[in-house]
Formats: structure tokens, C-alpha cells, sequence
């Protein structure tokens, strides 16, 4: 983490920061809990965003002007800002990608060209569609086994059975940090420890913890963490690959065009040192840019307090809902944030999403891309809450009387 | 009545409501008033997989008419369906080709169709006027 001053929580100060917040939908105030799907955006980001397509617009790393230029030197301090977020070793290990899943594919493929038949993956059941996908994709292409760590009725791993799928074959082990369907925070530092034991990578789908917990992914010691930008309060389209620099120096290049490249002739083509190996074309200059912006707002602030606050945030909509009858709580982990997943017995999750809606309050139903983890509980989908730090007491509150009218008027 | 008179008839009835809640209580009584489909019809052949609510539908021409009967495992969804039902039942299948269904948009759930809602009613109407199709074909 940057160091500075942080400053005092406030949820109210905060929630200037983000004028989405304020709007009417269907005539009632926006009560925002889909922060799993996508976060608002603050101030400073939505300025950035503008600043940079009224003024800045430019290509990098390739033009002699000054724009240019100035968009190079914008885009590169972002990289750094991320590295120092996230406390990499090095602004190298930062790969700008479109997102999550583009991150996931990227070493899926990548660090898939390493492997061999008969090499083992290792996933879990509570893992989202993109983190299940590129993996079953990259078994069938190379002939490799894909191991599933199970998990316990309160939506944790069985950490006994994980110990036993781990052996010599393990290559690789890619984990969420944070279920988007459960909440439940995965131990991901002691799995990478295992995996390592055994001469395997860890990969940690960073998509719902990096916007909820202060990131060091040097103390964590995985060898990949994902994430995506619009989930962190940045753009859509952007995100972020931290890999090891020893690792990534090891994988071919992922896709082939502009950027990547230091030599290309008809006969041969070198390729470019880290990050650029990893990021042809043109990238999303303004989304990359405007990520740094982001991270230099979560750098201002004491994800210490937030952590706490979005805890007990969820915990109290979790008791209160808990209070009405036939209401079956969805992942129930000791150690879980930010996310309440919940089922009314005889409702179904889309009646109640609906009439939430048209009563302002956002939330998801369905089965949030893990379909699997929907198989085990037994649900067709779950209606998510999911909060950040702009979310307060009173829109909980609002939130449990709207979901009571709404079982009232379902019944 | 005629196919367009049914769809007045609808209209006229959400006119009463200016409120949105009061609308979908509505739409919820009628869900839950509406026959049950013949539970050995609840069968994969007639199921709609919608991406949040699933329906089923069974299309039968009786006498030279359409009769439709449908479920769905989401109340709100089966209350919609009830209206479309209302609308298209009893009618030739040379007249439910045609139809313009705009009374949905014009009570104001025009969202509930759209294909991007994932509930499965789109494909539902989709698939009604193709059995009206084909029975126009057979006919
Ligand atoms: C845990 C997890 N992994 C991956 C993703 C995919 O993120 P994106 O769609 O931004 O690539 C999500 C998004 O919902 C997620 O919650």
C-alpha cells in the first residue's frame, strides 16, 4: 500500500465523491446494492475521463509529439500507481488488460503453452464462469485434468480436500479471493503456500477484493492476481494481470500486433520486454489512465475502516433478513464481506429483484455466473445484495422494508 | 371481443394504477389466479430456459382456434404470461400472426419482453406466433 495520510472515514463525505448516487429511479431515491456487478465511479475518475478525451487524447508509446508524449508519461504512472497499491516489485509486473476475465484467459492460454498432458489445474465450486471457462478450454486443448476443491454448506473450501488434490502434477491453482456469489474470503495466501510446496503457480481472481481490502500481493506471494477496473471504481474495459516478472518472462506472448513486438521482419519476430510482450495494439489509453485515477482515490482512503464498515455493513442486512421467515441465507462463512446472498422459500429470486427495482434498490438475481455453486445449494439463483463504502445503515434499513413488502405482496 | 378490443380491455384495466407497485400487485394477483398448465406438460420439450425464470408453454389449435396454456416458475413472469394468454387465446392462427401485441408496452412492461431480459417471455411470444404459423401452414 502507498503510504500518505489517509483520511477519516465519513460515508457521507464519501458519498459526494459519486454523483450516480444521487439520482431518482422510478421516483424514489437510487439505493445502489450491485456493487458485486459493477462499482460507481468518484469525481476524480469521471474528471479524468473527460480531461482526457476533451484535452489529452493521443497515441502512446509511439508518437513524438507532445500529446503523445504527455498520454505516455499519463499512462505509464498509472502503471505505477498500481504497483504500489498493490505493492508488486516491480511496475513490469502490472499487464494492462480488459478486465477479469481477460486476465484469466491471458494466462490460460499463456502459461497454458507451458504445460503438458497429464498436468493438473486445480479450480473450486464457488468459482465465477470466467475463472471455470478458460480453464476447461485449456484442458481439452492440451489434455490436462481440471480438479475442483469442494466446499462445506456454509459456502467454505474443504481445506482437507484441497491438500488432497495438491501433488506433482499440480501446475497451477487459480482461486477467488472473494466469492461474488457467497462473500466468503478464501485463504488464499496459505493455498499459495501449499501450492508452491508441491512446484505449482497460484492464481488469485482478485474481482471482488481488491475494491474491499487493502491488496499486498508480495505478502500474499501469489504468482498471478486478476482484476478488473470497473469493480474498482475505474472504467469498464480496463484491467489489471500482476504476475511474478521470473513467470511472465517464461510465457510467450499471448496475441501478436503493435506494441508487443521489438523487431518484426518477414523471416522473424522478436518480441518486446515486459509489460509490453503482454499488451498488443492500442490499449484503452483513457480506461488505463483513468484506473491510476482510481487507485490514487483508494490510496486517500483507510481500506482498514472501510474493511470494518462493509463487514458490519453486511452483517447487519444479513440479522435482519435472517429475522423473516423462510429466508435461507446463501454462503454463511466465518470469514466473509460485503456480499448477502439470499433465497425466500416458495418465492423465486426474479419476483423479488423486480419489485425491488421499482422500488429503487438495485440489486442482482440469478445465478451470478456460477452455476455450479447454484447445483450445490440446490437454488436456481439467489437475490444478491452487495455493498461498498458509499452504502449506509439507512439504505439497509430501507432495503429490509422494501423486501418485506415485497415477500408480502409475492406470498 | 376481437384480439384488439382484449388488448383495450387490458390497457383499460392498468389505467387505474399511476403507481408501480400497484401495477405489478396486479399483475401478481393475476399470476397467481391464472390455471396451472397440465403439470404432464411441465416437460423439457415445452420448456423455456430463460437466463432468470423459466417457462413452459403448450400451443394446441381446438376447433380451428389457439389454446395456449403456460407456467412459469416466477410469479410476476406468469402473471404476464396470463395477459398474453388472455390476448391470444381463442383466436385463429391467421389473426395471432398478424397480431400486434402492443397492449404489454403500453401498460408499460415493454422490459419484460425485451430479448435482453433473459426471462424467457420473449422467446414465448416468439414461439406462440410460430405455432399460430405453422398451424396456418397446416391449415
Ligand atoms: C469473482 C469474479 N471473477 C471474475 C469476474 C469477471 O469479471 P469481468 O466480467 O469484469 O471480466 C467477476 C465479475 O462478476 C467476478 O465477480
Amino acid at each position: 500500500m502507498s503510504e500518505g495520510t489517509k483520511r477519516p472515514f465519513s460515508v457521507r463525505e464519501i458519498r459526494e465523491e459519486f454523483p450516480a448516487l444521487r439520482q431518482l429511479i422510478y421516483n424514489k431515491n437510487l439505493i445502489y446494492f450491485d456493487n458485486g456487478a459493477t462499482s460507481q465511479k468518484p469525481k476524480i475518475v469521471l474528471d479524468a475521463i473527460n480531461m482526457y478525451y476533451s484535452k489529452d487524447n493521443a497515441n502512446i508509446h509511439r508518437g513524438v509529439h507532445f500529446m503523445s508524449q504527455k498520454a505516455t508519461t499519463e499512462y505509464e504512472a498509472s502503471r505505477i500507481t498500481i504497483q504500489k497499491y498493490i505493492n508488486a516489485k516491480k511496475s513490469e509486473e502490472i499487464i494492462f488488460t480488459k478486465g477479469t476475465t481477460d486476465g484469466i484467459n491471458l494466462v490460460a492460454y499463456s502459461f497454458g503453452e507451458l504445460l503438458s498432458a497429464g498436468d493438473e489445474i486445480i479450480i473450486t465450486a464457488m468459482e465465477h464462469h470466467s475463472n471455470i471457462v478458460p480453464w476447461q478450454m485449456l484442458c481439452q486443448r492440451k489434455g490436462l485434468t481440471l480438479r475442483v476443491v469442494p466446499i462445506n454448506k456454509k459456502g467454505e473450501l474443504i481445506m482437507d480436500e484441497y491438500d488432497k488434490l495438491l501433488n506433482s502434477k499440480t501446475k497451477l491453482v487459480a482461486v477467488t479471493h472473494i466469492s461474488n456469489t457467497l462473500g466468503t474470503i478464501n485463504p488464499v495466501k496459505e493455498m499459495g503456500a501449499k501450492a508452491h510446496a508441491v512446484g505449482a503457480k497460484i492464481l488469485v481472481d482478485g474481482a471482488q477484493s481488491i475494491q474491499h481490502m487493502s491488496i499486498d500481493v508480495k505478502d500474499m506471494d501469489c504468482d498471478f492476481f486478476v482484476f478488473s477496473g470497473h469493480k474498482v471504481f475505474g472504467p469498464t474495459g480496463i484491467g489489471v494481470l500482476y504476475g511474478k516478472e521470473a513467470i511472465l518472462d517464461s510465457m510467450p506472448p499471448y496475441q501478436g500486433g503493435g506494441d508487443m513486438i521489438s523487431k518484426v521482419t518477414f523471416e522473424r519476430t522478436t518480441y518486446n520486454e515486459l509489460p509490453f510482450k503482454f499488451e498488443a495494439g492500442t490499449p484503452h489509453i483513457a480506461g488505463g489512465i483513468c484506473l491510476g485515477k482510481a487507485f490514487e482515490f483508494l490510496s486517500s482512503l483507510d481500506m482498514v475502516a472501510i474493511q470494518k464498515y462493509e463487514k458490519e455493513l453486511a452483517e447487519y442486512a444479513q440479522d435482519m433478513l435472517d429475522t423473516f421467515e423462510g429466508c435461507r441465507i446463501i454462503g454463511e462463512a466465518k470469514n466473509k464481506t460485503s456480499v448477502v446472498s439470499f433465497v425466500m422459500e416458495g418465492i423465486h429470486p426474479f419476483d423479488i429483484g423486480t419489485l425491488l427495482d421499482k422500488q429503487g434498490i438495485a440489486v442482482r438475481t440469478g445465478h451470478h455466473c456460477t452455476q455450479p455453486l447454484m447445483d450445490f445449494f440446490g437454488v436456481p439463483g439467489t437475490v444478491r445484495a452487495s455493498f461498498a463504502f458509499y452504502n449506509t445503515r439507512e439504505e439497509v434499513d430501507t432495503f429490509i422494508a422494501a423486501v418485506e413488502k415485497s415477500i408480502n405482496m409475492l406470498k | 371481443m376481437t384480439i384488439e378490443e382484449k388488448q383495450q380491455e387490458i390497457i383499460d384495466e392498468f389505467n387505474i394504477y399511476d403507481d408501480w407497485m400497484e401495477k405489478y400487485e396486479y399483475i401478481i394477483e393475476l399470476g397467481k389466479d391464472l390455471p396451472i398448465i397440465d403439470p404432464d406438460k411441465l416437460t423439457n420439450d415445452r420448456l423455456i430456459e430463460g437466463c432468470q425464470s423459466r417457462v413452459w408453454l403448450d400451443a394446441e389449435v381446438k376447433d380451428g382456434k389457439m389454446q395456449f396454456s403456460a407456467d412459469s416458475d416466477a410469479i410476476i413472469t406468469k402473471g404476464i404470461i396470463g395477459l398474453l394468454i388472455r390476448v391470444m387465446n381463442d383466436e385463429t392462427p391467421e389473426t395471432i400472426a398478424k397480431a400486434d401485441l402492443h397492449s404489454i408496452g403500453d401498460i408499460g412492461l415493454q422490459e419484460h419482453l425485451s430479448p435482453t431480459r433473459a426471462n424467457g417471455l420473449a422467446s414465448m411470444v416468439k414461439k406462440m406466433k410460430m405455432a399460430a404459423i405453422k398451424a396456418t401452414i397446416n391449415n
